[in-house]
């Protein structure tokens, strides 16, 4: 199967005074995981189904490798897409559901019949072929879905929010059997989600959406660890954005940038695990919650300003003896401390 | 391991289930009076003389008159007629209803609703007006040259059908419209992006998803229009005579109770038919759906 790569330039969608897409561009290389990541609104669905075809952008361009697919009609584009409620056709059964796109096609029956099967196999529905899809769970479902989105070897695949309704075990399992999938049909496919866990998990590069902006397209650690703006570093998980004057530095070095972002987990309190060059944040203990695999303390500087700090359970031995109000001090290495290139905006 | 259960309990449950049933008395007491006894009657009518002796004279006669015959075929063919072209304009309008945005969707619904609110006998009569041979649909045939002499739209077949379309489209239309506007609008995406064209859509998950709401729309036009009567009688200018008009003749020019009731109970047994016909149709569609679709 060829994949292809996937231009999106200058894309802007409004709708009335909403703006939903702003002047977006991006890169998809062939074989790529992309994964869209934003909260509500942000605008990664109408990307996502702008590229399918379902939404038609006010400007802009799309190109499936060489060929500008933007006024392409939606069945003429060759793109495999799972839905969020999996929109599998109730009047069929399995079977019927995964062979359809071949049966489009004129597939011959006996073949599109036994493709449809080694499909299902694939995505482990052996044995579920006649079964009705009513009698499906969730999780039957959503394999049901995958297997006839790629049943017909699209060039690229687009899945919206795919694992949403699943509970957490199962949405964890299939988040690295897409992955797999992926890896094994290396096909171009671009993953929408607002779940930055997942994001991270089954990525080759994320791009955090914002108000129909693009904030950032990078590798998911890079997204973590290097946010290039403060959505983005508060919307990856629980960042400290601290000015360079509440910190100091242990050696008495000043502390340089302008926005700073610490991770919650980044902090240790023994100042043994931490280098030279570690800054440290002091403060009162506010509050502390045990969360299973680490304790969440909440100290308050001497600014005024709250800073979470995240201890793995197994460094924490002290954690439960602490009291609310005793001033302490929480270290963080000088390498997870992120000057954000933008302003304090 | 069973559970015992406190008597109180189950005392509740039943009273609570008791009670929703006898929400139901009031409609079975009017079914009862208003239904079913009128039609024991008939049945006991039909084996009456006019002198109140028993016989199956009634049928003899009814059954054996070429007129009876032919009001079966004119009540077939009035049913039939309406119910395909209320299928074959009634079901691309709920299409375009059901695609529409909400706004224009809710305008043209009340467009398609207003005729319902208007008296029957108004409606028929005003189709007197636009079909008459110098009506206003012959007016403007003539005057603009488009045919030499008027067209016979009233009086007959043509005029009895359009009167009884114009009457059953909305009541055909409502179920249709309400099935295909509950279809989940990803599943036409996930057609589409699997490769399937409108006609495609249209035909492998439109249809079938909406072939209960036609049926049900179906089911309603048949029973309407089996005992249509007020439309034929006017529209049909004394020519068009399904088991109705005969009904009436028999009841009014006649005073013959026992012929009306036997007339009645071919109407009662007709519908019966249809329905059983309905049921099989329905069934079988919703085999042939999956088989179909089983490329």
């Amino acid at each position: 199967m060829k994949s292809l790569p996937i231009t999106i330039d200058s894309v802007s969608k409004a709708y009335g005074s909403y703006v939903a897409l702003d002047d977006v561009s991006l890169d998809i290389q062939a074989g790529e995981f992309l994964t869209l990541l934003g909260p509500s609104g942000s605008g990664k669905t109408t990307l996502l189904m702008a590229l399918a075809g379902f939404v038609r952008p006010d400007s802009g361009k799309l190109l499936l490798g060489d060929r500008d697919i933007t006024r392409l009609a939606p069945n003429k584009r060759d793109i495999g897409i799972v839905f969020q409620n999996y929109a599998l056709f109730p009047h069929m059964n399995v079977l019927a559901n995964v062979a359809y796109p071949l049966a489009l096609r004129k597939t011959p029956r006996a073949e599109a019949r036994q493709r449809a099967l080694a499909t299902l196999a694939r995505v482990k529905l052996d044995g579920l072929a006649e079964r009705n899809v009513a009698a499906l769970s969730g999780g039957q479902r959503q394999r049901v879905a995958l297997a006839r989105a790629i049943v017909f070897e699209p060039r690229v695949m687009l899945m919206d929010e795919p694992l949403s309704a699943l509970d957490k075990n199962l949405r964890e399992t299939m988040q690295y059997e897409i992955r797999r999938l992926h890896d094994d049909l290396g096909i171009t496919t671009i993953y929408v989600t607002h779940d930055q866990r997942e994001a991270l998990i089954m990525s080759d590069r994320i791009a955090v959406m914002n108000s129909g902006r693009i904030q950032q397209i990078d590798t998911p650690q890079r997204i973590y660890d290097r946010p290039s703006t403060r959505f983005v570093a508060e919307f990856m998980g629980e960042a400290n954005i601290v000015a360079p004057g509440s910190v100091r530095r242990i050696d008495g070095a000043e502390a340089s940038g302008e926005t700073l972002m610490i991770r919650a987990e980044s902090f240790h309190l023994d100042a043994k695990l931490v280098g030279s060059d570690a800054v440290a944040l002091e403060g009162i203990l506010r509050a502390k919650a045990f969360r299973g695999e680490n304790w969440l303390l909440t100290l308050a500087l001497d600014g005024g300003q709250e800073v979470l700090v995240c201890i793995p359970a197994a460094l924490a031995g002290g954690c439960a003896e602490l009291a609310a109000g005793q001033r302490m001090t929480a270290y963080a290495p000088a390498a997870k401390v992120h000057a954000i290139p933008g302003a304090m905006a | 391991m069973t559970v015992t259960v406190d008597p109180a309990l189950a005392g509740d449950a039943r009273r609570e289930r008791r009670f929703f049933l006898s929400l139901s008395l009031p409609a079975l007491f009017i079914v009862g009076l208003a239904a079913i006894l009128p039609i024991l009657w008939i049945i006991r009518q039909s084996f009456l003389t006019t002198g109140g002796e028993y016989t199956v004279a009634n049928y003899s006669k009814v059954l054996s008159s070429g007129l009876t015959w032919s009001a079966l075929v004119t009540t077939l063919e009035l049913s039939l007629g309406t119910l395909a072209i209320c299928i074959l304009l009634g079901t691309p309008l709920a299409l375009a209803l059901a695609s529409a945005r909400p706004r224009v969707a809710n305008l043209l619904m009340a467009f398609v609703m207003l005729p319902l609110w208007t008296a029957i006998l108004v409606r028929t009569y005003g189709w007197l007006v636009l079909l008459r041979r110098d009506g206003l649909i012959n007016a403007a045939l003539t005057g603009s040259g488009l045919t030499a002499e008027p067209l016979p739209l009233v009086y007959n077949f043509t005029g009895t059908l359009i009167g009884m379309v114009h009457y059953m489209l909305p009541l055909f239309l409502l179920p249709v419209y309400a099935a295909m506007r509950d279809i989940d609008p990803n599943l036409i995406r996930a057609a589409a992006s699997m490769g399937a064209t409108l006609g495609q859509v249209i035909r492998t998950v439109i249809m079938p998803l909406s072939a209960g709401g036609i049926f049900s729309g179906s089911v309603i036009v048949l029973i309407y229009s089996i005992g249509f009567f007020i439309t034929p009688a006017v529209l049909g200018g004394g020519k068009v005579n399904p088991l109705s008009t005969r009904i009436e003749r028999a009841l009014s020019t006649f005073q013959d109770w026992g012929s009306a009731s036997v007339l009645g109970i071919l109407l009662l047994v007709l519908m019966a038919l249809i329905g059983v016909m309905l049921l099989a149709a329905r069934r079988l569609l919703a085999q042939n759906t999956v088989a179909a679709s089983h490329a």
